[in-house]
């Protein structure tokens, strides 16, 4: 796209009151007649219709504001897209999120990008095909209904047509959206609902450029367009900072989370080769080299040369959860149906349990990549970033605030993949080093790539959690009370609202801001706490801990992972009291149909019931609506118990899920599995270990992670709802699957474990 | 979507600028250093490193030969992402020099195949999608080819352990799997 064209979209949006160029109201078939007070998905907040879909040189350009993280959303939105203009997929040109062209559509995350992104577009491209037909229809003397579309190719029926490249006009196009044309029926839809293969794979498995990682020279994409693209008067006005060759940059982190720098003896460091700068500022403390190896060879020296007094601020693992009891405390009733408490007392048989959830890291293979620069002339300043953060629009928030104190006119985020990252990660906070880095070098371009030890002590984790839960019986076995009590720290700190790792560690560095909880109904550490079955009397109380001591923030489902783990090892707890059959007593407690299809479904592929099992196997189901509004997921598990060492291995799992109208089947999929064996990862194995001082886990071999050997097998039923609002996926496995292998292990040895990871240890321990 | 104008990457993938840099002298090497001339063959071309050889190869790779498809990972032996095959068995590029591939063959994906010509274990990874954020795909690509060379027809059980070193956090092992069952037909 030309600057050209980039202007008039900018014009257009600032007009926003222009009325969109042909009537709407002739085609009544395909339209409603009321006006939706508010416009679906992320429309509401972006309702230009040029701002999602630009028609140009017989491309379409598509623009979202969301990224592809490796769950495949630029495929499924090119499906959309495609299928609701009615052109070849190959004929979608897709822009995921730059501060520069994309519409704002916050972070990438909460398995929304479909709700979101996939519903703007596909309400923005069914709108942009009724404009185009309308026009057509003006061009041909035809009534719009009666036009058929091919690839763009309008056509009458008569051997008469135009092509959208013909009548497709920027003015026509630029308006609001209204939603008021509604999207093909599901039966019409070609291309959605289809496996498509992933646009992003190839290119990955061929080794071409395809992440952050991969950027050597900004000059070929900045400000988001390949420099071709540029008028000349442009690529000669930027000649002179296109010659500046792109150098390394790496952190010297402190040694604790709360440390002061007392000294570095940097001398020998700059004598290094290829070394530029060694930059401390504050606690930040940093090396830029020419190459990549000597900056790795110079922050080693730097490690050494560095001298810091790290302050005791942290409990240490093995006081953890007496801690977590007793740490400020803000305390909220997420829940009060009927009388918990009566009901309890009143109740024929009570049970009482405490599950545990510790630390867990998002733990990404790469670590956290990004290229800065700043471009000055004597008038401006700009900073232009490559980033693989989940939300450009909110780091380049983050990064304004890093540069207050210094004149910066503009800051340019732009996302390029990284490694994959499962929510808040090293992503934002290693653009800030790159920023700050590249400050120090005149602004030359510097590409900064943490190091293995950088990624595993100073990522955020996900969020240590203690869930406590009462629940009564009645003399039939069902469940007429139920007390729970979840004590959490945060489950995002993201930027802006916390600022970023090196804004922090500067001198004079940026003040941590107050912490709020999530609100419920998607909320943090309540997230599913709230029971989907029919419990007379429910009370949830949320014991919120807004003060972390350990680096916390977004984890993969949040405290939805954590708190379906313990609710419905819980309701396992309650059905083995009642002696009755997990599946039949979980459906005995649910009326939500969405929700006993899943669980019916994963319970017969499974073959429930009837599968024969040796005496060392177990199986359990788990099963949660994810944040109790979106997709529903059932996951049986198979597990194998070493009656020697205790030693759990997850042998199969099953799956079924309902994500709404499945786009890509393929995608989904691949979610759930992934998902599951993720899941898998963090309920066997991992546990963050900190001291006083700060976390431990250096590298894999302090924090194994699930390897090949001892991958289930995955099967997954996906149960369809077209026509039905998307509901996303990438999350929903998660908790489930917790559940299901602690009640799979239970189903084995008769014990439960409650704390996580169900390490051999802890099975043994429950058994005696 | 190959040729997508938009597609920021798009101009490097326009040119494989090859290994100009390799041939060429380092920068700013007058001195002290131990320098070294270092040849060996680069996904079939002879190439010539100047410069440290203690210099790992992963760095060569990716900053001399421009080459994307090793990544660096952890540095540590520990995940796969950096392998890369030497006379015919993987190696673990962050910690193998420069130095220890004199005069032997390299291969990376690069070297295997291409868009319109891949190899048969990159045409599986294609088809069966075993890819999610895909960083750790170049090391799964380069321990099936090895695998299958030295054993055309694994089982299940082999191919986990050929795997066992390589992690993935997506999940995508069954993919993985099945592009490796899948490549195995293939070349059978």
């Amino acid at each position: 796209m030309s600057d050209e064209t980039r202007m008039s979209r900018r014009r257009f949006v600032q007009s926003s009151a222009l009325a969109v160029a042909f009537s709407l109201g002739t085609s009544a078939k395909t339209t409603v007649a009321t006006t939706q007070e508010e416009l679906p998905g992320s429309l509401e907040d972006n309702p230009e219709l040029d701002s999602w879909i630009v028609i140009r040189d017989e491309r379409v350009t598509v623009y979202t504001g969301k990224v592809e993280l490796g769950q495949g959303i630029k495929t499924s939105l090119v499906q959309i897209s495609a299928d609701e203009l009615d052109v070849d997929v190959d004929r979608i040109d897709l822009i995921t999120a730059e501060t520069e062209r994309t519409p704002d559509e916050g972070y990438t995350a909460g398995s929304q990008s479909m709700e979101d992104s996939g519903t703007a577009i596909t309400y923005a491209a069914a709108e942009v095909r009724q404009i185009l037909l309308e026009a057509a229809a003006d061009e041909l003397d035809a009534e719009a209904d009666q036009l058929s579309v091919d690839d763009g190719t309008v056509t009458d029926g008569n051997g008469n047509e135009t092509t959208y490249w013909e009548i497709a006009t920027e003015e026509a196009l630029a308006g609001e959206a209204s939603a008021d044309v509604e999207p093909k029926p599901a039966d019409e839809k070609e291309i959605v609902g289809e496996a498509m293969s992933r646009i992003d794979v190839p290119g990955k498995v061929l080794g071409e450029p395809s992440y952050v990682q991969d950027l050597r020279d900004t000059a070929d994409v900045r400000g988001g367009v390949t420099i071709r693209d540029l008028p000349e008067e442009e690529i000669d006005a930027r000649d002179e900072h296109e010659a500046q060759e792109l150098l390394h940059g790496r952190v010297v982190r402190p040694s604790g989370y709360e440390a002061e720098l007392e000294s570095v003896d940097d001398e020998a460091v700059l004598e290094m080769e290829g070394v530029r700068e060694v930059v401390r500022d504050g606690n930040f403390l940093g090396v830029v080299a020419e190459t990549e190896w000597q900056a790795i060879q110079a922050r080693e020296e730097l490690v050494d040369a560095a001298e810091w007094s790290v302050e005791e601020t942290l409990p240490g693992r093995e006081n953890l959860w007496e801690h977590l009891r007793e740490d400020e405390v803000d305390e909220t009733i997420a829940e009060d149906e009927g009388n918990a408490e009566d009901a309890l007392e009143d109740a024929a048989e009570t049970l009482e349990a405490e599950y545990r959830r510790p630390y867990q890291m998002h733990a990404s293979i790469g670590p956290s990549c990004a290229v800065a620069e700043i471009v000055a002339d004597d008038q401006e300043r700009e900073l232009n970033v490559w980033t693989h953060s989940q939300g450009v629009y909110p780091l380049r928030e983050a990064l304004i605030e890093l540069f207050e104190d210094e004149q910066m006119d503009d800051v340019r985020c732009t996302h390029l993949e990284g490694s994959g990252c499962y929510g808040h990660n090293g992503a934002d906070d290693v653009a800030g080093d790159a920023a700050l880095l590249s400050d120090a070098v005149d602004g030359q371009p510097v590409r900064v790539q943490w190091m293995r030890e950088d990624e595993h002590r100073w990522e955020p984790y996900g969020s240590a959690m203690i869930m406590e839960v009462q629940g009564g019986l009645d003399d039939d076995g069902t469940i007429v009370g139920w007390d729970y009590d979840v004590w959490s720290y945060p489950h995002s700190t993201r930027p802006p609202g916390q600022p970023l790792l090196g804004g922090r560690q500067r001198e004079n560095g940026i003040e941590l801001r107050e912490n709020d909880p999530i609100p419920l109904p998607t909320g943090g550490g309540t997230r599913n706490s709230i029971p989907l079955y029919e419990f007379e009397n429910t009370r949830v109380t949320h014991h919120f801990l807004p003060e972390p001591d350990v680096r916390v923030s977004a984890l993969r489902a949040l405290g939805g992972y954590a708190n379906v783990f313990a609710l419905e090892s819980f309701v396992d707890e309650l059905a083995a009291a009642a002696d009755a059959d997990p599946v039949e007593f979980r459906l005995d407690h649910l009326e939500d149909e969405r929700g006993r299809e899943v669980i019916e479904t994963a319970a017969d592929a499974a073959d429930w019931g009837d599968r024969e099992l040796d005496d060392d196997q177990g199986m359990g189901i788990g099963f949660a609506q994810y944040k109790n509004l979106s997709a529903y997921c059932a996951v049986v598990a198979e597990v194998t118990v070493d009656d020697d060492s205790g030693e759990v291995t997850v042998d199969r799992a099953v799956a079924a899920d309902d994500s709404g109208e499945i786009v890509n089947p393929d995608g989904v999929r691949q979610q759930i599995w992934g998902g599951i064996i993720q899941s898998a990862s963090w309920t066997l194995y991992e546990d963050v270990d900190f001291d006083e001082e700060g976390p431990l886990d250096d590298d894999w071999s302090d924090y194994p992670i699930m390897t090949f050997p001892d991958v289930p097998e995955v099967e997954v039923e996906l149960v369809d709802r077209p026509g039905e609002p998307y509901l996303g996926t990438g999350e929903t496995s998660q908790g489930p699957t917790a559940a299901a292998i602690a009640n799979a292990v239970s189903d084995a040895v008769d014990a439960r474990v409650r704390q996580l990871p169900i390490t051999a240890e802890r099975v043994e321990d429950a058994m005696e | 979507m190959s040729t997508n104008e938009n597609d920021p990457f798009s101009i490097l993938k326009d040119g494989d600028r090859g290994f100009e840099r390799l041939t060429t002298q380092e920068e700013g090497d007058e001195t002290e250093e131990v320098e070294e001339t270092i040849e060996f063959e680069l996904n079939g071309e002879d190439v010539t490193f100047d410069g440290d050889p203690e210099k790992p190869l992963l760095y060569v790779l990716r900053n001399d030969a421009e080459l994307n498809g090793p990544k660096f990972g952890c540095g540590l032996a520990q995940c796969g992402s950096c392998d890369v095959i030497v006379d015919g068995e993987t190696a673990i590029s962050c910690v193998v020099t420069v130095d220890d591939v004199e005069g032997s063959e390299v291969t990376t994906t690069r070297g295997l195949g291409t868009r319109d010509d891949p190899h048969p274990v990159q045409e599986a990874f294609i088809d069966t999608q075993a890819a999610q954020c895909g960083y750790c795909i170049h090391g799964m690509v380069m321990e099936a080819v090895v695998l299958l060379e030295d054993n055309p027809d694994p089982s299940d059980d082999e191919i986990r352990d050929a795997l066992a070193d390589n992690l993935c956090r997506c999940g995508t092992h069954p993919e993985i799997m099945a592009a490796v069952r899948q490549a195995a037909e293939e070349m059978n």
